[in-house]
């Protein structure tokens, strides 16, 4: 029952990152730390960046996020093994679970669950899913097989893999695209409006409704797009989602909620710091690097949350 | 000592099941049954009473077990000389969380909701990576355990049930007490929680340690009890999501519902583990709490969930009025500065009250006068200057203690606390201001208030049954109640008609009578006129004229403040 929590995050096998606790670790060694650092780090951006919008503008705090990317992991890895390419993939789960998260919103939206108990519906979701893919996919692990996965290139002394480097450009990618629509299209800025104030943004004719609609369905299909690039490079395992959730919201709340380029930014730090704890001490302890750095920035400027 | 009697009884009751020779099947099942009873009432003081949601409490039932673990296992200790260090290192967990997470302003719970999250996670990787367990796990199965009963499953029986008792009765004298009504007054609004003097920070350290001391109790126990422990049974994510479904269905707002809410969904999930669909019934677990939130959020025991107001007392007679030399000064304002972002809310403002007077604060809007108040009740810190209140420096203290010295405010628009009764709402100025009464006491001075404002009628409602009218006078029962030296009113009358006005100020006299001393902030000059002895008159973050009001009116500074220079 939940023996995963203690292990950690699965980290991809990885031949040159596996880091155990040396005197002084190579600069070889110390290099492909900050390299797997910053692809995790890219990982929790993609993760962050549907909870930040979702919380930050809709004010809701959906832990459903993180079950929607293992489904949208699993989905990969058993359309792949019927010979479909993950990219194919998400171009069909991605409406798809826009779809549900539509149905979320107008489910909370229905019933005018304050902010807390999303929290609680949406952990009412989280274990049903959970328990949907440990039903269909059981609760071992499992790992998708991609043509493209060996795919590796040197550099120097140290190794990047393609699965890894998409991972990073899509994080950034999707990022900057979410902070160029908030930032610059009218569609953007009704959103701004709304999360700020939504009466007064009603009364200047924005359609909260449907806005809120609509961006509850794009987050979702970000967790799908996280969830593609999940079976790319990490080890599937239903129960292993909790083990995403603390660094994910740290994360989110560094980042600064409704910030799309907040955890993207966060995540990279926090991946690099992770790494380099696990490079200098043992891997075990890279857990615990999210939530000090959490209470750090609780303590050093508990105004900014 | 009636409920004390009654828990005596139904515990003595209880007591005697491991000596009718049950099989030791039925004692196992109830001591599971009160063991989540345990961890349901604990979690609920806190998350339920004050709506501080935790997903952690396995991490402190968790530290409880290691606590008992290490003691029992290394050093030999037997079970109950291992409990109080299973009590006290969660609660020392929980006050350090607490003590960060309580000091944040926006978000709070929400972000206390997350950060208990990943406690679990936290406190199980340090279990984990260090000599506390370092991996195989602990057998427990040699500490000594007190034979209380004639096998050790009925010794096992016995412990629980003494502590679910415990735990349930400490959550009733909670509910019912004056930490009880501070906690409810968190949950529904903090900020005029403290503002009428509940040291909110304080109370939500003590309920978390409380809380996670009981949960951390029932894990010394329980570690015993399976007699080998590892990390991950120990901090599995379920037991969170299990004590906060138990606790919403039974209802988190009636001491009782937890405690039901445990005992509907242990038996629930004996049925599903016992059968061969486990996987099942998780999903249905996730289910249930989806429909509860939704359908009943209130829990089994909502409907009862309303604390009866306590049988009436005749009144005792009204303490004297305030004597004090009229004139000297009571509040003293010094170049008080702050700013927002950038907006100059106030820039520097010089203000004295005098004791005994009604002093009008006037000006456009956006003057500063609601700065101001904030300012002075503590709820904003002050960027500069000095606020001095009977001879005192107050600037800087936290607004319950400003409360406790004499200081009341009310809210321009209402903000009554929505699940309390408007008794309730009432009562609890006098139990946390200047004099501090017991629950009894507090509400026979609140009779005292809703009688004086007209309110009797309606005590037992709830603020949402009354109209806007109702809701300034509740405003204004609650300020009084607290019997405050310095009473600031905010725009009382606005949205009054002329007849419900007239009344207003009439009450506004009565109050001055009782020897408060006010200051009226208000936009109808027909009242301001009547009803104060000096105005001043703020713009712009700076008082620009004070005197009598009919000279102050006439001022040609003041014309133009209000109509912008029109006259020009």
């Amino acid at each position: 029952m939940g023996g995963d929590l203690a292990q950690g995050i699965r980290r991809p096998w990885r031949p040159g990152a596996v880091a155990k606790p040396p005197p002084l670790p190579s600069a070889a060694l110390l290099g492909q730390s900050l390299l797997a650092g910053i692809f995790a780090g890219a990982l929790y951006g993609l993760l962050g960046l549907g909870l930040t919008l979702s919380w930050g503008l809709l004010r809701q705090i959906n832990l459903a996020h993180f079950a929607l990317v293992f489904l949208g992991g699993y989905l990969t890895y058993q359309l792949s093994t019927a010979g479909f390419d993950p990219l194919l993939t998400l171009a069909l789960i991605a409406p798809a679970f826009f779809v549900l998260g539509v149905a979320l919103h107008a489910l909370l939206a229905r019933f005018k669950v304050s902010p807390l108990n999303t929290l609680l519906v949406t952990y009412g979701f989280t274990v049903m899913i959970e328990s949907l893919l440990q039903w269909i996919w059981s609760a071992d692990y499992r790992r998708m097989d991609w043509h493209h996965g060996g795919v590796k290139w040197k550099l120097g002394e140290l190794f990047v893999s393609l699965p890894e480097l998409l991972t990073l450009a899509v994080a950034c990618a999707t990022a900057l695209a979410m902070w160029a629509v908030l930032r610059y299209t009218d569609l953007g800025k009704a959103m701004r409006a709304t999360a700020e104030d939504a009466p007064m943004a009603a009364a200047f004719g924005v359609n909260h409704q449907l806005l809120s609609l609509l961006l509850s369905g794009l987050c979702a299909a970000l967790a799908a797009l996280a969830g593609t690039c999940l079976a790319l490079s990490y080890t599937l395992a239903p129960s292993q989602m909790y083990a995403w959730i603390g660094v994910v919201f740290a994360v989110v709340m560094i980042g600064g909620l409704g910030n799309p380029l907040g955890p993207l930014v966060a995540g990279l730090a926090i991946g690099v710091s992770e790494a380099l704890t696990m490079a200098l001490t043992a891997p075990a302890w890279a857990p615990l690097v999210s939530f000090s750095l959490l209470i750090g920035a609780l303590l050093l400027r508990p105004h900014r949350f | 000592m009636k409920p004390l009697a009654a828990f005596l009884l139904v515990g003595a009751v209880l007591a005697l099941a491991p000596f009718l020779g049950l099989p030791a099947f039925y004692e196992s099942f109830l001591y599971l049954v009160f063991s989540w009873i345990v961890l349901a009432t604990s979690w609920n003081i806190l998350s339920g009473y004050a709506g501080y949601f935790s997903f952690g409490h396995a991490a402190f039932f968790g530290a409880g077990v290691y606590a008992t673990a290490v003691l029992g296992s290394k050093l030999g200790w037997s079970l109950l000389a291992t409990l109080p260090f299973a009590a006290g290192v969660p609660a020392l967990l929980g006050v350090a969380l607490g003590a960060v997470i309580f000091r944040v302003r926006a978000l709070r719970g929400e972000l206390f909701a997350v950060l208990t999250l990943a406690v679990t996670f936290v406190v199980s990787t340090i279990v984990l990576n260090t000599p506390i367990d370092g991996g195989p796990g602990v057998m427990l199965s040699a500490v000594p355990i007190p034979q209380l009963a004639p096998s050790p499953s009925g010794s096992f029986y016995l412990m629980a049930l003494a502590l679910a008792l415990c735990t349930v009765f400490i959550s009733y004298t909670v509910y019912h007490s004056r930490f009880g009504t501070g906690l409810f007054a968190i949950h529904d609004d903090e900020e005029v929680a403290e503002v009428m003097g509940v040291p909110t920070y304080r109370f939500k350290l003590a309920a978390f340690a409380l809380s996670c001391a009981l949960a951390g109790l029932a894990g010394g126990i329980h570690g015993v009890f399976v007699s080998y422990v590892t990390v991950s049974e120990t901090f599995g994510h379920w037991l969170a999501l299990y004590v906060i479904l138990m606790a919403a269905i039974g209802g988190t707002r009636h001491w009782l519902g937890p405690a039901l809410g445990a005992a509907v969904v242990t038996a629930l999930l004996y049925a599903f583990t016992a059968s061969d669909f486990a996987v099942a019934g998780r999903a249905l677990v996730g289910l249930v709490l989806i429909l509860v939130i939704l359908f009943m959020p209130q829990g089994l025991l909502g409907r009862f969930s309303r604390r009866k107001a306590l049988p009436r007392k005749a009144l005792t007679p009204p303490d004297a009025p305030i004597v004090a030399v009229r004139g000297e000064a009571l509040l003293v304002v010094r170049g008080a500065s702050k700013a927002f972002k950038g907006v100059q809310a106030l820039a520097g403002v010089d203000l004295e009250v005098r004791r005994g007077e009604i002093l009008g604060l006037v000006g456009p809007n956006g003057s500063g006068k609601s700065t101001l108040i904030n300012v002075v009740s503590g709820h904003y810190p002050i960027d500069s200057g000095s606020v001095v209140f009977e001879g005192r420096e107050i600037a800087g203290e936290a607004p319950h203690r400003i409360a406790a010295d004499g200081i009341a405010r009310t809210y321009q628009i209402p903000r009554p606390f929505a699940h309390l009764s408007v008794l309730e709402n009432v009562a609890l100025p006098p139990m946390f201001g200047r004099v501090a009464m017991d629950r009894a006491r507090a509400e026979g001075e609140a009779w005292r208030w809703l009688e004086f404002t007209n309110l009797s009628a309606k005590a037992n409602r709830l603020p949402g049954d009354l109209n806007l009218h109702e809701r300034k006078f509740l405003e204004l029962a609650r300020a009084l109640a607290s019997r405050p030296k310095l009473l600031f009113l905010d725009e009382v009358l606005s949205g009054l008609t002329a007849s419900e006005m007239d009344g207003a100020i009439r009450l506004v006299r009565a109050i001055r009578e009782q020897g408060t001393t006010i200051v009226f902030v208000e936009h109808v000059m027909r009242a301001v006129m009547e009803l104060t002895d000096r105005v001043v008159v703020l713009t712009s973050g700076r008082s620009i004229a004070q005197g009598v009001p009919r000279d102050v009116m006439r001022d040609p500074l003041v014309i133009d403040a209000y109509l912008g220079g029109a006259h020009a």
